[in-house]
């Protein structure tokens, strides 16, 4: 049996008017493959995602979910996004989140139902988040939302998950904590992860490929293929250093003041 | 025609109790209002179910500007000699339609509505003191009055008031997830935009209706207490909905009983039992975050306390 990767770019590329924001991109994300996608801002991530979500049509190339063109609210996308501030007093439960990423794009009020509750219970559970099911989300820490957010996501069941820097604003802690979890769920639901970040420490012990977005072009391949001074240098066009750290922690070092881009360990 | 001219039950020169609360003469009194009764308790469902949302977006300044701009074009309909209720729809549903294409953003919102809310207010005030008729007719228009509800009148509440409901329950979903979560709505594919619009008009038939009952300046006390009492002290996304429902009919249905046999407007009688139940479920509500929404367990995670915990160790 053969099936069609969860996300497949062929010559994909986008451009607004005279600007080309990335072009000629050719990617095949494997079923429980962790990619990790990075780049300064401006270089185009929010864009790739958007793409991916079917929001915005490329203007080069194809886009491939499970072999299908991306669309617009496709079941099989998930999307996890930055942790937002949410206010206490919104009535709206964990659980309530979560079945929202289930059935929150149709139509009516929705019957809800045993089989429904006991969807969103197995998948609060799956994320450690079953303790705080009925707690209203404005209540519950960046970490505890964000769980919660990877249950939502989760709720279609997506080949592929995007993950829009869902570490931002999250302490060290809960960073690990989001990650590990991300990473267990591409083993257990075989989601392909599709991770957008501007910080490469946390994800670099789970990150099978990095998709490195830069203004002079892009690179694909293992994070030791890309992430390198040589390689850097020359997707920036300017001198860049990588620098790694006993604790195997990358510093990316740009010589351009404006360009530059480093990743701080944290 | 009001109520009071029918039936005269208390006057100015009464003492100031005896004008506020009368119950000569009830049983004809009520017999008269029945359509006011219906009016009253339909409009306490559309706006307990309205404010759901108008809570969620966060868009209680809206209302009020979308309110204010509903009685000018109500105060014109009066100095022109056109239907006042006509008038007032076309005036909430233009306010409702520029603050939605202008202020997608809440600040961009915000000062749309600042822009036009002290300009339909001055109109509203101009066509009415061009007006020459009776000074009770001007006056309700901003702070409420039991009208006597004809048959017509009545039909015509009630199918804006089905509109709106019908129209809500349709879009209740993605409205709400919309409303609470707004980024992974548009990553889902939820038309955001287009139902953002579609709720500024719902919102604007709404304001409409109530402008009807309680007049202009008081629209808030069906639209935004009631939901906002509710959410104090539940999150359930059926509960609310249901609680917010039950005080804004209480509200308006009861602030017209004690209305009527006063000789005073209706408004503070709705305004003061919302009010009191808002109140209430503060103090309800209070009493239920301080004990912790829901019980955790101790152990789990250390520490997992919440970054921006929401009520201090007392």
């Amino acid at each position: 049996m053969t099936s069609a990767a969860p996300l497949a770019l062929q010559g994909a590329g986008l451009s607004y008017g005279p600007r080309t924001v990335w072009s000629g991109v050719d990617l095949e994300v494997g079923r429980g493959e962790f990619l990790t996608v990075l780049g300064p801002n401006g270089s185009g991530k929010t864009s790739l995602l958007q793409t991916i979500l079917g929001l915005q049509p490329l203007t080069a190339g194809r886009l491939s979910i499970l072999g299908r063109p991306a669309h617009r609210g496709s079941r099989d996308v998930g999307y996890v996004p930055q942790q937002r501030r949410i206010d206490p007093v919104t009535p709206i439960r964990a659980r309530d989140l979560v079945r929202l990423g289930i059935d929150g794009d149709r139509w009516g009020v929705g019957r809800g139902g045993r089989a429904l509750r006991a969807t969103v219970d197995a998948l609060l559970d799956s994320v450690g988040a079953a303790a705080y099911a009925d707690v209203p989300v404005g209540l519950l820490s960046g970490g505890e939302q964000q769980r919660v957010r990877i249950a939502q996501a989760l709720g279609t069941r997506p080949a592929v998950l995007l993950c829009d820097e869902p570490l931002l604003s999250l302490d060290l802690r809960h960073q690990h904590e989001v990650t590990a979890l991300i990473d267990r769920t591409r083993t257990t639901t075989g989601a392909a992860v599709v991770f957008v970040t501007h910080e490469i420490n946390p994800v670099l012990p789970y990150t099978d490929r990095v998709l490195y977005l830069a203004p002079a072009g892009h690179a694909v391949g293992t994070p030791d293929e890309v992430l390198t001074s040589d390689k850097l240098t020359a997707l920036y066009g300017t001198p860049v250093e990588v620098v790694r750290t006993r604790g195997d922690r990358v510093l990316i070092v740009g010589g351009d003041e404006h360009s530059h881009h480093v990743e701080e360990a944290s | 025609m009001s109520v009071q001219t029918l039936v005269h039950v208390a006057t100015a020169s009464d003492p100031w109790w005896e004008r506020m609360f009368s119950f000569d003469n009830y049983g004809a009194l009520l017999a008269l209002v029945h359509n006011s009764l219906l009016a009253g308790a339909v409009l306490g469902l559309v706006g307990g179910l309205v404010g759901v949302f108008v809570m969620q977006r966060d868009m209680a300044f809206a209302v009020h500007g979308i309110s204010e701009l509903s009685f000018a074009g109500a105060a014109a309909a009066l100095l022109f000699g056109l239907d006042v209720a006509a008038g007032s729809v076309a005036g909430s549903l233009l306010a409702a339609i520029v603050i939605g294409l202008l202020g997608s953003r809440a600040r961009d919102r915000s000062s749309i509505i600042g822009v036009l809310m002290p300009f339909g207010l001055g109109l509203g005030v101009l066509f009415l003191a061009l007006y020459p008729g009776r000074a009770a007719n001007k006056f309700g228009l901003l702070t409420g009055q039991i009208v006597a509800v004809d048959d017509t009148r009545l039909s015509w509440l009630l199918s804006i008031s089905a509109v709106v409901v019908v129209s809500l329950l349709v879009i209740w979903r993605p409205l709400t997830f919309a409303s609470v979560d707004p980024d992974v709505a548009a990553a889902r594919g939820v038309p955001t935009r287009a139902l953002s619009l579609v709720f500024m008009l719902l919102l604007g038939l709404a304001v409409a209706l109530a402008v009807q009952v309680v007049g202009a300046l008081l629209v808030l006390s069906l639209l935004i207490t009631p939901a906002a009492a509710a959410t104090r002290v539940s999150a359930s996304p059926l509960v609310v909905p249901l609680l917010s429902v039950l005080f804004a009919v209480v509200s308006a249905v009861g602030g017209i009983l004690l209305a009527l046999g006063g000789n005073v407007p209706i408004s503070p009688y709705v305004t003061t039992i919302s009010f009191v139940i808002y109140v209430v479920c503060r103090v309800v509500g209070r009493r239920r975050s301080r004990r912790g929404w829901v019980h955790r367990p101790a152990s789990g995670t250390p520490g997992a306390r919440t970054e921006e915990a929401a009520e201090p160790v007392v």
